[in-house]
């Protein structure tokens, strides 16, 4: 007897999928209710956790914001593998204005984010037009190459950084200011691919060729895609920056452009949610592995493994489909 | 001082292309990804040490123990991992990769760590060219660099297996479609690999310690490689690694060693803009760019 799983959309969603979720409580709690999670949960969680833990929530999110702005590259097809190179950029732009020209905090984070996502933008403007993983090769070379430059060249503070930067006023403002970034990026970046500009920038990385064919200019959309993205990671490296008051070669480090591509495999990719449950599981995960000295990180190595073994569409993914729809097996003779 | 420059570079060259001869085959002739292969050279430099000081098997058998242990090792990686996430390079990726990083730091969790760590050259011993001295190692690693090149050339390119290699990297369907088991060939295609990264392991850390950092290195060595020298193409490594060898040898002598890194990550990026695909590689022009 052979079987298979039969999946069907659940009643409520097929219903809230049109003007009909505006009549009932039932169909707008069932559309409400997954958006408040995020919100509710950070809201809820902040005051209860400890300074220590709160330091972590705040690491997470910085590596939450580069996995979604890895996400939105993803989303135009373009797969970066180096998403330190905005974490840098974005640093060592605040960095500088901050300890060269002794600008607060609250100027340098936002030209930092435009500044980078411009400069970001220019850099890799030249190899927008390679595809798939020659594009990953690329970025993934940028990065170790300029921190290797500034190593050489001794700019920029060489070796040591810039420290001894102006940090937040407390840990509370910056707790606040991290999680409001990454809300509005979460739902600005779903509100986006929502769209029918979201839905040319999908058509780009299903197939590139037919939407040129439908005389649409993808090299536009994917710089917008690219600077979209850049921005935000460039305010995740000013924020780092100035959380840690300190800005230097350690921006460039593999970790940034690797713990972001782990959480949204583990998470999922395309949906941005994905990405942040990612994030806030590694992350903290790999804080709590701490203890056990060395084999922290063969514990990590294992984990990862066996979540994209276990559950290679990832757990938002996985999370959705069971929200959405109804399984069962049904025999087939 | 330049024909100093000159042999080293030309050793330098040499085992560059062994290290990258394994991984070309996997990642870039089949287009498996098998990122943990830094961590099956590390494994094999180990796992030779440990016949030979804790067993105290012969050095010949050690190794022939230890080039067989590393393919099966392959063969498990790629029935227990890849070909359950076949079809999804980023999801491959991530797997191996961290299969590589449990690996590596168990060594290192169990205190693989020190100078102890080495394994016995091949023969001692050193003879003069000129005013520059030059061991018979690195000799030995040149000469067997080129014989081994010469036999995947010759593997990849006129043998049935060697075409069933390259066929799956090409267009997986349409070598289904010829009768080749595509599962069977990439399981071959990583035994392979990891075996010839053993083999690179035997060779090359005779010169230095064995190291868990090493691993890394190795990787991003071999990346490099095949990127330059293209995905698929065996000609492409072993000019690549002339260049890259070349190119690092001279500006650590004549430049500061801190430009070493720089140069051959400023020539991968130049080749990554210019011809995407690598110098000798044509059998992706299509998809390279748009």
């Amino acid at each position: 007897m052979k079987r298979r799983k039969e999946r069907i959309d659940r009643g409520v969603k097929a219903r809230s999928a049109d003007i009909f979720a505006l009549t009932s409580y039932r169909e707008m709690l069932y559309l409400l209710i997954p958006g408040a999670i995020p919100v509710v949960g950070l809201l809820c969680f902040t005051p209860i956790l400890s300074d220590y833990w709160r330091e972590v929530m705040i690491s997470t999110a910085v590596y939450a914001l580069l996995a979604m702005s890895w996400d939105m590259l993803m989303c135009a097809g373009l797969l970066s593998l180096g998403q330190s190179l905005f974490f840098g950029i974005g640093s060592y732009l605040a960095g500088s204005l901050n300890y060269y020209a002794g600008l607060p905090p609250i100027l340098t984070m936002p030209i930092a984010t435009i500044g980078g996502g411009v400069l970001c933008t220019v850099l890799l403007l030249p190899v927008l037009r390679l595809r798939g993983v020659y594009f990953a090769m690329v970025t993934l070379v940028l990065p170790l190459m300029l921190s290797r430059l500034v190593e050489a060249t001794r700019i920029l503070g060489g070796t040591e950084g810039l420290t001894g930067l102006t940090p937040f006023p407390n840990q509370l403002t910056a707790l606040f200011v991290i999680q409001l970034a990454l809300l509005a990026v979460l739902f600005g970046f779903r509100r986006i691919m929502g769209s029918d500009y979201g839905l040319v920038i999908k058509g780009i990385s299903d197939n590139d060729r037919s939407v040129m064919s439908a005389g649409l200019n993808i090299y536009w959309y994917k710089t917008q895609v690219l600077f979209l993205g850049a921005c935000v990671g460039c305010f995740a490296g000013a924020f780092g920056t100035h959380m840690d008051m300190f800005a230097g070669m350690p921006g460039f480090a593999l970790d940034y452009s690797l713990m972001p591509v782990a959480s949204a495999v583990v998470g999922g990719t395309g949906t941005f949610a994905g990405p942040l449950i990612g994030a806030f599981i590694l992350v903290p995960l790999s804080e709590m592995l701490r203890a056990l000295g060395a084999l922290r990180i063969v514990f990590y190595g294992l984990f990862l493994v066996i979540f994209v073994v276990g559950l290679p569409e990832g757990i938002f993914a996985y999370v959705q489909r069971k929200y959405q729809q109804r399984e069962r097996w049904v025999d087939i003779s | 001082m330049l024909l100093g420059t000159l042999i080293y570079g030309f050793v330098n060259s040499a085992i560059l292309a062994l290290l990258a001869m394994g991984f070309n085959l996997t990642f870039g002739i089949s287009g498996v990804a098998n990122f943990a292969y830094g961590a099956v050279y590390i494994f094999s430099g180990f796992s030779v040490w440990i016949f030979l000081n804790t067993f105290g098997i012969p050095y010949l058998s050690a190794v022939l123990i230890a080039i067989v242990l590393s393919g099966l090792m392959g063969l498990a990686i790629y029935y227990g991992v890849i070909l359950r996430i076949k079809g999804m390079p980023l999801s491959e990726v991530m797997a191996t990769f961290g299969l590589g990083l449990a690996i590596m730091e168990l060594f290192r969790y169990f205190d693989f760590v020190g100078f102890r760590y080495t394994l016995p050259i091949f023969f001692d011993g050193s003879f003069s060219v000129g005013e520059v001295y030059i061991d018979y190692q690195r000799m030995m690693i040149g000469l067997i660099a080129v014989a081994l090149t010469v036999c995947l050339y010759l593997f990849t390119n006129h043998t049935r297996t060697g075409l069933a290699f390259r066929a799956i990297a090409q267009d997986e369907r349409t070598a289904l479609t010829f009768g080749i088991d595509a599962d069977l060939v990439g399981a071959l295609s990583m035994a392979l690999g990891c075996a010839l990264a053993a083999i690179a392991a035997v060779v090359i850390l005779p010169l230095g310690t064995i190291a868990v950092e090493g691993g890394y290195e190795v990787l991003i060595n071999a990346l490099a490689v095949c990127i330059v020298g293209g995905l698929g193409s065996t000609v492409g490594i072993l000019v690549a690694s002339v260049l890259i060898g070349f190119s690092q040898t001279f500006t650590a002598n004549y430049l500061e060693p801190h430009w070493m890194m720089l140069v051959s990550l400023i020539a991968i990026a130049i080749v990554l803009v210019v011809k995407p695909s690598g110098l000798f590689s044509h059998q992706k022009e299509l998809e390279e760019r748009i």
